[in-house]
């Protein structure tokens, strides 16, 4: 087994056990920065099979903007339990160790990866420039309907948190 | 056998059983967990094994369009995590806390 190979199985095996230690957690914070790490090892798996443009995608927008809705949320909903004690029991060393370790172990493979010529892995890269003829050749139907799909999702999410704003909002008046 | 060409290059046998494996842990999540916040990210769990899926099989064959998969996947789970993070925020509104078992108490 080269070591290329090796370094796959061990994105996948960091996959899984942070995937696993996510859905096993009660707190949801300790739960999303598992979840992320998942996503990261994902992330370099699409970069190894010779996806580049998909590892690109899953940071920046799985990772980075449906993640950080999360923690918005997460955030937000605890705004009216939390305290600097609260965050004083969320940042025990045992609790950041772990996920730190399994980032490391990441950041050293992606290292590894990259320093070791691209794509050491792949029996053929599919470029970014491939992708976006296909896309806008024959997919082009679907690319419109996720358009359709993402302003829907738009939409309803504007109307469901704009009661929720305005109600709060409300609500503080009310107390204040 | 060639053993040269095909040492170095991932099983897809075993890209797909890891998106098979995540997938169900991402089900068995959703069925267990009782908390909103837990089973929408379960469901991203989900959706980012199917995701994997096509990445794998794509590069398999070395074609385009697993990633054109992934790539709607992702305005699908986009989409959905803004609305479902929506209707969290009103359900707890409304009952003040995140368990979904409160939810089914509704009467319209």
């Amino acid at each position: 087994m080269s070591i290329e190979l090796g370094l796959f199985y061990v994105a996948a095996g960091i996959s899984l056990v942070s995937t696993v230690m996510s859905v096993t957690r009660y707190n949801a914070s300790h739960a999303l920065i598992y979840l992320i790490i998942s996503l990261l090892a994902s992330a370099i798996i699409f970069y190894m099979v010779g996806a580049p443009f998909a590892a690109v995608l899953e940071i920046v927008i799985y990772a980075g903007a449906i993640m950080v809705l999360f923690v918005f949320v997460v955030m937000m909903l605890n705004l009216g339990t939390a305290g600097t004690a609260q965050e004083h029991i969320w940042l025990k060393p045992g609790m950041w160790v772990i996920p730190s370790l399994l980032t490391l172990v990441l950041l050293a493979e992606i290292t590894y990866v990259l320093a070791a010529g691209s794509h050491a892995l792949a029996g053929e890269v599919v470029d970014p420039k491939a992708v976006g003829i296909r896309l806008f050749g024959p997919y082009v139907l679907a690319v419109e309907i996720a358009s359709m799909l993402l302003l829907a999702g738009l939409v309803g999410a504007y109307h469901l948190g704009r009661g929720y704003l305005s109600e709060r909002r409300r609500f503080d008046r009310g107390r204040g | 056998m060639e053993p040269v060409s095909v040492a170095v290059v991932v099983p897809m046998e075993h890209g797909l059983l890891l998106a098979a494996v995540l997938f169900s842990i991402g089900l068995i999540s959703i069925m267990v967990r009782r908390n909103i916040i837990f089973i929408l990210m379960s469901l991203e769990i989900m959706l980012n094994a199917c995701g994997l899926a096509f990445i794998v099989a794509g590069a398999h064959w070395g074609v385009p369009d697993g990633q054109v998969m992934f790539m709607l996947i992702l305005s699908i789970a986009a989409a959905e995590v803004a609305v479902g993070l929506g209707l969290l925020l009103q359900a707890h509104n409304r009952l003040r806390n995140l368990d979904i078992d409160d939810a089914s108490k509704m009467r319209g």
